[in-house]
Formats: C-alpha cells, sequence, structure tokens
C-alpha cells in the first residue's frame, strides 16, 4: 500500500462520487497517478464496491435488522470457514464477523419483518448441525453506521459572513 | 464678594440626540464592510457563502466533553487573572514544541478571551496619543479601528499579489517616522493566505530593531501553513523581548465560539497588559479553559487532520479560479484565497455584489480588508468539498456571462 493509495482511500471513503480528477487537484499529484492508483485498488479487491450507505427507515418501516450471536462447532481442518461461508452466502445475511469471546460469529440478518427473521433463525441458522446455539437481538435505532451519524445534529451553525 | 448670578449653576448644553453623549473617538469608527456584507447576504436563500472567518469543523467531541466534565465537577469559579496555571503551562511547552519559541508560563503568558481581546490589550498597553501604529494590509479589520480608539494613528503599508502579499521591507521603511511605534503583522495573513519565511522575516528584523519598534504578532493562523512550517516573529533572532506573540484555540483546533486566546511576551510587557485585563475582563471563563487545555494535551492529531482537509480544498480552489480565468496567486496559510477580480472590470464591492445576486455565492468584498485588498475578493475554503465544487461552478458562469456580456 502505497502512501497516495491511501489517501485516495481516505478521500473515497468521505465521497466515493469523487472522480479522479477531483481527487488529483485535492492532492496535488498527476491525474495518471491517481487513476492507476484506484485501478489497482479495484484490482486486489482493496476496494471492494462503491456502495450508497441509506437510512432505510426513513422509508420502511417493517423491515428489521437482528444482530445474532452464534455458537460453533468448528471443523477439523477448516476452523470455522466452511460454517462462515453456508451462513453468509444467504442474501438475507448482511455482514459476518468472527469474534473473540464467549461465542463465535456475529451475524447480521436483514428482513421485511420480525417473522421474516424469526424464521430465518429457526429454519435456516438454528438447523446447521455444526451450531450450538444462537441468541438473537434485534437493533431498535441506528444511530450512527460506518462513521456515518445518521441524525445529523451538527449542522452549520455558523453566521454566513464573518471576519 | 461673590455675585448672585456666579452662584448659580452654569446650565450644560443641551445635547441634541443619544448620539452625542458618544465619544468622538467612538461616533468616529466606520462600522466594518463586513457587517454591512453580512446583513446583505443574511437575507438571503440558497446562498452557498465563502464568507466564513472560521473553521467548518464543530470542534472536536473531546475538546466538548471536557467542557461539560469541567462543569459537571463543578468548575465555574474565577480562575488566576492570567489564566489556569496548567494552561499556561502547557501553552508554553506547546509553543516551544511547535514554533521554538519559550516563553514562563509564571510571567510571560496571559491568557485572553480570544486573540482579539490580547490585541486589543496589547494595543492599550502600547499606545499614547499620537502615536504611530504600522499595519501592512490588506488585513484582519480590527487593528486600525483599535488603534483610533486608543489615539494612536493607524499607518495602512500596502502589500501587493505579486509579492504573494508579503510584507517588503521598502515598504516599511516608506512610512516610518519617529513617531512609529508599533508595527503589527498578521502572518499567516487573513485576507490573503500570506505567509513570511525566516529570509522574508530577516530585512523587517533590521528595520525593526533599527527603529526601535514594538511588534505585535498575530499569528492566529500559525497553525495552519502548507507549504513551509510557520516561522514566529518572536523566533526570529532578537526579537521575542520586543514582541507580543498574540495567537489561540478559534482557527487550529476549531474553537472560535470558545473565544480562547493567548498573549506571550516580556514579563514587564505581559504585567501591563495584564493590568487592563483583570479590570476588564478577570479571566478567560474556566470552563474554556479546560476546554482548551484538552486540546492541547490530546488534540494535535485532529488538528492535524482538519490541516490536512484545508490544504486538499485549497488547492482545489486555487486551480479552480485559475481555471475560471482569475489570477490567484497561491495561499500558503489560513484557510483563505485572494483572487483578483480585476480582469472583469468591476470592482471588488460590485463583482461581490453582483456575485451574490446573479450566482448565489457570498464571498467578501477585498477592499474591506484595506489597502491593496480592492480588486480582489476573499474566499475562505473552510467548507465541504461539495460545497466548493458547486461555489466554483457557479463563479465560473458568473464569470463567463460578464465576459460576454463585455
Amino acid at each position: 500500500m502505497t502512501e497516495l493509495q491511501l489517501k485516495v482511500l481516505e478521500l473515497l471513503k468521505e465521497d466515493a462520487r469523487r472522480d479522479a480528477e477531483l481527487i488529483a487537484t485535492m492532492l496535488a499529484v498527476p491525474i495518471e497517478e491517481v487513476k492507476q492508483a484506484i485501478s489497482e485498488l479495484e484490482n486486489d479487491h482493496i476496494i471492494v464496491k462503491y456502495a450508497t450507505v441509506v437510512n432505510w427507515s426513513k422509508i420502511d418501516d417493517q423491515k428489521v435488522t437482528a444482530l445474532i450471536e452464534v455458537q460453533i462447532t468448528p471443523e477439523r481442518g477448516r476452523g470455522f470457514e466452511g460454517i462462515a461461508e453456508r451462513i453468509y452466502l444467504y442474501p438475507e445475511v448482511k455482514s459476518v464477523y468472527l469474534m473473540s469471546g464467549a461465542y463465535d460469529l456475529l451475524v447480521e440478518v436483514e428482513g421485511k419483518n420480525l417473522k421474516e427473521v424469526a424464521s430465518f433463525v429457526s429454519n435456516k441458522l438454528s438447523p446447521i448441525d455444526a451450531v450450538l446455539s444462537t441468541k438473537t437481538f434485534f437493533i431498535l435505532k441506528k444511530y450512527k453506521q460506518d462513521g456515518i451519524i445518521f441524525e445529523e445534529h451538527e449542522g452549520d451553525h455558523r453566521l454566513m459572513v464573518s471576519p | 464678594m461673590i455675585k448672585d448670578e456666579e452662584k448659580q449653576p452654569t446650565t450644560p448644553v443641551r445635547r441634541q440626540s443619544m448620539a452625542d453623549y458618544l465619544s468622538p473617538l467612538v461616533r468616529d469608527i466606520k462600522p466594518s464592510g463586513i457587517r454591512r456584507f453580512f446583513d446583505l447576504v443574511s437575507t438571503r436563500k440558497d446562498v452557498i457563502t465563502l464568507g466564513v472567518g472560521e473553521p467548518d469543523f464543530v470542534t472536536p467531541w473531546h475538546v466538548r466533553e471536557a467542557a461539560v466534565y469541567a462543569l459537571e465537577t463543578g468548575k465555574t469559579q474565577y480562575t488566576s487573572n492570567a489564566g489556569m496555571p496548567e494552561l499556561r503551562g502547557a501553552i508554553g511547552q506547546y509553543l516551544n514544541d511547535q514554533f521554538a519559541v519559550e516563553y514562563n508560563p509564571a510571567d510571560e503568558i496571559l491568557v485572553t478571551v480570544g486573540g482579539s481581546e490580547a490585541i486589543d490589550l496589547a494595543l492599550r498597553a502600547f499606545i499614547a496619543p499620537g502615536d504611530e501604529i504600522l499595519i501592512p494590509e490588506p488585513c484582519y479589520i480590527s487593528y486600525s479601528p483599535i488603534t483610533a480608539l486608543t489615539g494612536g494613528k493607524p499607518v495602512g503599508i500596502e502589500t501587493f499579489a505579486k509579492d504573494e502579499f508579503k510584507l517588503k521591507a521598502e515598504s516599511l521603511q516608506a512610512v516610518i517616522t519617529p513617531k512609529s511605534k508599533v508595527l503589527i503583522l498578521c502572518y499567516p495573513s487573513n485576507p490573503t493566505g500570506g505567509t513570511m519565511t525566516y529570509e522574508d522575516w530577516l530585512p523587517i528584523t533590521k528595520l525593526v530593531e533599527e527603529n526601535d519598534l514594538v511588534v505585535i504578532s498575530d499569528e492566529i493562523y500559525a497553525e495552519l501553513t502548507y507549504g513551509s512550517k510557520h516561522v514566529s516573529f518572536a523566533a526570529m533572532p532578537g526579537m521575542k523581548d520586543r514582541t507580543i506573540l498574540v495567537s489561540g484555540f478559534s482557527k487550529a483546533f476549531a474553537m472560535t465560539g470558545w473565544r480562547m486566546g493567548y498573549a506571550c511576551g516580556h514579563p514587564d510587557l505581559i504585567a501591563a497588559m495584564l493590568k487592563i485585563h483583570q479590570y476588564t475582563v478577570m479571566c478567560a471563563p474556566i470552563m474554556a479553559q479546560y476546554a482548551a487545555l484538552e486540546a492541547l494535551q490530546h488534540g494535535l492529531e485532529e488538528k492535524d487532520r482538519m490541516v490536512e482537509a484545508y490544504n486538499q480544498r485549497r488547492r482545489l480552489v486555487v486551480k479552480g479560479f485559475r481555471d475560471i480565468g482569475l489570477d490567484c496567486h497561491e495561499p500558503q496559510g489560513a484557510f483563505y484565497a485572494f483572487p483578483s477580480i480585476v480582469s472583469t472590470g468591476l470592482t471588488s464591492e460590485q463583482f461581490a455584489q453582483r456575485l451574490l445576486d446573479e450566482a448565489g455565492v457570498a464571498a467578501v468584498p477585498g477592499d474591506v480588508f484595506g489597502l491593496g485588498g480592492e480588486g480582489h475578493l476573499r474566499c475562505s475554503y473552510a467548507t465541504s468539498v461539495t460545497n466548493l465544487t458547486e461555489a466554483l461552478e457557479r463563479i465560473g458562469g458568473f464569470v463567463h456571462r460578464l465576459k460576454q456580456q463585455a
């Protein structure tokens, strides 16, 4: 990872729509170098995707997200990898983390409503042989995600003109 | 023997209006040109403003939290007049680490209510009626009125875009008279973004020495430099004793509303300023002092992050103006670009007014900053990249239409 790549990543993390020309100006480097840095980051899957952060609660009251603590018996030779994959391939699973501590996987599941998530846990997740136990926690409200505050109260309160 | 009519109290001259009660010194101060422009802008909607002279960052949370904690634990009293010893100690350490100037926290550092108070105190401490105060311009708008308020005579020194608005020894030499007493410096400069290097300062220090001047160096933007590191005037050989270094937390630490500044200098000078300070404001607010202490102790990384963000926007804005076809010297400090609008054939006031009316962008006309400001526009880039991009687009369209009309 070069210093330029790191700076490019920081600027894209703030706003993925920034183009190479803007970034080149902001960093005072030739545009070709920025373009190359970006394509390298993309090829190496360091930049995985340019996605949009959405506050779904503004448009869909029913949609629910749950965090599920899952205890697992690891497989000989593969550890948690195989089970994790069996879980994360489900489209309703939004994220999966291997954790230290009292449980093994933290699984984020999204559903149209409460029933759908409950059904996923009881019909898909729990029946997996290696899964020993699950604990489901429903998210009531998202305040901040990936460093982005959803209900920003710190708007620009400055005077329009000041010395 | 006293005649009867002589015992009568003399009838005072009746004043015609309340304004007649005012001191002529105050009455004669012109309202700031910025104020007038502010009134104009605040009536408008959908305006992108490049007129703001403060950071767009909110004070980092850990600093705000330190003030909240100070309140929770009952820190609501006066502090020592000069400011809390811990804070003065931290300021001394910080100035030494960052700018290689050494001040004794015991009697060479005074915590003030913003850098503004420090400037006021210094001017009041130095000026006797008739003294001439030398002020490189364009500059921050308060030096000249406060000088006039103390009975001093402000003497402007014009600086130029071709010199990147640096103070030139020959310009300074040209205005020095036997009455010259104080030189006010503000580098990095509001509004021009100009800075002074060690080599730039050298001939100035010689003149200061030869003419026995005292210097008020307003270094509030010291941390915001983008080429070479800021050189404090007080760090120049032989200058420390004849310099009052003024700075504060507003710009570098995004703490404008806290009103936390400081002055550093020779114990005799600081003692004089402290006298005025103790009779006028007693001390800076205690909770703000705790916040400032937190900023110095744990806020340096956050500060560097903000400086990097300003630098990125600076490049964007300078390139933007040049692409539009407006001459723009490359500002090396503060967070202002000061492009020339002379090529449009309009005055600064006309340009700013029409830019507001026709393109919905607010920026401050350069003439309000004194000599050499006419023909320029002060554009603060302390605003988001999105806003800057949109503002530049609007300015570009406006200038294009102007040139078509011409």
